[in-house]
């Protein structure tokens, strides 16, 4: 398995993100590095052993069914970029997600 | 349709249902429905760096509740995922979800068609989800976000592609509807948007088995939109198979003041959501004793309630099928029961001819809720009461229902104020008749002579002349008895 430039281009494209040509080669190089180690971690024999679904030795954290006050309207909008005095406000969206 | 001879349409449903917690999935702010934009939020259900999601046992209640409804399997365990996109209304980046084990699967629910054939619709799965925020286009040239709506709990019912008609589709969702009204876990109110469905669509020649390919249809916020808007993807995607064309997997929006399904605008890649489990989120562990728990708890389902009308009211299987159609129209027609003083079959059924004849004309007329119908229980209850004892007829019951949907009179007050008692005195009615039958000396004795049709021309004379208050079964009784003498 390798990653190959167009991976990139079209990894960097979900996470809306722009490289330079360079930054681009340097990136399929690190990846491809990043891969290879993993390559190294498939060796070991895990045919008996359950996959991992997290890390903690947890389950069932739960709350209960209650409403809690959150923050006022003011200072949900506090940091947004633009907004008006009830809505966050972005640039016109275009398309459905 | 022309074409259903040579094509067959394969149809899979999938239901957002939202679910009727107090707070939201994974943090205690409200989940109020018409609240000021952007009130009920906090730093969880904003997506601010550092917090820490905690889910809300009654999510995972809420949802076994359905699986069990639906006869799924419950996992014993399973998780959360992410699902990565980028939208304004989704601040996190991606939608808490479940992707490879989901908390239901493998179950099914019955329909009924119109003309009473039951089919079984497989469930694929249940599973947990958060709702976006909401954006609004409309105000000026930006879009507007509230984010009261991120981090409502809903549940995604994924059917298995087994139907084969709009119509098949529409009865499925008016089952999943009837459902999750039943148990208390949404308000399936379409139009708000508490319940919503997105179809896959897609066509094939008549006994071929391989699937076509297929084609997402969203946005259709109402039960008729659901089947036209299916009815026009089916016409299109069989048109487009005559001319020769292929069919693209895409997706498509129902434009319901045009009536048609026009492609949605998006890149290719806006499918890959990239899942992956959520490192925040630990598994969700359910026993056996908690299952068992929770199915003591169901209440009865709309089967189970209209085998108990038909055995323990004696109403037709008719009137039970229409009673408990919806759960608002049954808890409505128990309630009457519940008020009635004579529990008597009589009373039963009358119960139920009103229910479904006035009160639900008078709700499909003004579009009331049963909730708020102007007639409360406990006043149709008392009428039906009224009529049973013979104070009242069937004719003046009318008019004192018509007149409790705007006033808040008893039916006992209204009866009195307006002076509509039931006349069963033999000997007032028996003096009425009398006069009229001394009055028409010529239809009596058209009648002695054979020609009884007229004896329903008396009886209306009688009435007439009573202003409706005669106690019909005297007036029959007495007015033979008068015309054989």
């Amino acid at each position: 398995m390798s990653v190959t430039l167009k991976d990139v281009e079209y990894i960097a494209e979900l996470a809306r993100l722009e490289f330079s040509d360079e930054e681009k080669k340097m990136l399929t190089s690190e990846l491809n590095q990043i891969l290879e180690y993993m390559e190294q971690l498939n060796q070991v024999k895990t045919d008996t052993i359950e996959p991992l679904s997290h890390v903690l030795d947890l389950s069932n954290v739960f709350r209960e069914d209650l409403v809690q006050p959150g923050i006022s309207t003011e200072e949900a909008l506090k940091n947004a970029p633009s907004a008006t005095e009830e809505f966050f406000r972005v640039p016109k969206v275009l398309g459905e997600k | 349709m022309w074409w259903s001879e040579k094509y067959e349409p394969v149809i899979g449903l999938e239901v957002h249902a939202q679910l009727l917690t107090r707070s939201k999935a994974f943090c205690g702010c409200s989940t109020k429905f018409g609240d000021s934009p952007n009130s009920n939020v906090c730093p969880i259900c904003l997506g601010m760096p550092g917090v820490l999601p905690v889910l809300n046992k009654q999510v995972v209640n809420f949802t076994i509740r359905m699986g069990l409804a639906t006869h799924c399997t419950i996992a014993p365990i399973s998780i959360f995922a992410r699902k990565n996109y980028f939208y304004p209304d989704l601040p996190k980046g991606y939608q808490i979800s479940q992707y490879e084990e989901p908390i239901c699967q493998n179950g099914w629910v019955e329909i009924e068609l119109k003309n009473g054939v039951r089919k079984k619709i497989g469930i694929t799965r249940i599973h947990m989800e958060e709702d976006a925020g909401k954006s609004i286009h409309e105000i000026d040239i930006d879009t507007y976000v509230d984010a009261n709506r991120c981090g409502v709990p809903l549940i995604e019912i994924v059917s298995e592609p087994d139907m084969r008609s709009p119509e098949e589709a529409y009865h499925y969702l008016v089952t999943i509807r009837q459902l999750v009204t039943y148990l208390g876990i949404c308000d399936g109110n379409m139009e708000e948007g508490s319940l919503r469905c997105d179809a896959n669509v897609s066509v094939r020649l008549k006994g071929e088995k391989k699937l076509g390919t297929k084609v997402e249809v969203k946005n259709m916020n109402s039960f008729r939109f659901v089947e036209r808007a299916l009815q026009y993807e089916i016409e299109r995607q069989v048109e487009a198979l005559e001319r020769g064309d292929e069919i693209t997997q895409e997706t498509m929006l129902w434009d319901a003041n045009r009536g048609i399904c026009v492609p949605m605008r998006s890149k290719e890649e806006a499918h890959d959501y990239r899942y992956f489990p959520d490192p925040d989120l630990v598994p969700v562990v359910v026993s056996e004793a908690w299952i068992e728990e929770v199915r003591r708890e169901l209440p009865e389902l709309p089967l189970e309630k209209r085998d108990r009308y038909i055995r323990e009211y004696k109403i037709p299987q008719y009137d039970a099928d229409v009673l408990t159609s919806e759960y608002e129209i049954a808890n409505y027609f128990e309630r009457v029961i519940k008020h009635l003083t004579h529990r008597t079959e009589e009373a039963y059924k009358l119960v139920s001819n009103w229910t479904m004849g006035d009160v639900l004309r008078v709700v499909n007329e003004t579009h009331v809720s049963m909730e708020n119908f102007p007639v409360e229980p406990q006043r149709l209850a008392e009428m039906v009461d009224l009529l049973v004892d013979g104070t009242i007829s069937s004719k003046i019951a009318k008019e004192v229902f018509e007149e409790m949907l705007t006033s808040k009179e008893t039916p006992r007050c209204i009866i009195e104020r307006k002076g509509l008692m039931q006349i069963n005195d033999p000997g007032v009615i028996g003096k009425v008749l009398d006069e009229i039958l001394t009055r028409h000396a010529q239809q009596v004795e058209a009648y002695r002579s054979g020609k009884t049709q007229v004896f329903g021309f008396f009886v209306g004379e009688t009435m007439k002349a009573m202003k409706g208050k005669a106690n019909p079964k005297i007036v029959n009784e007495l007015l033979k008895h008068k015309l054989q003498s």
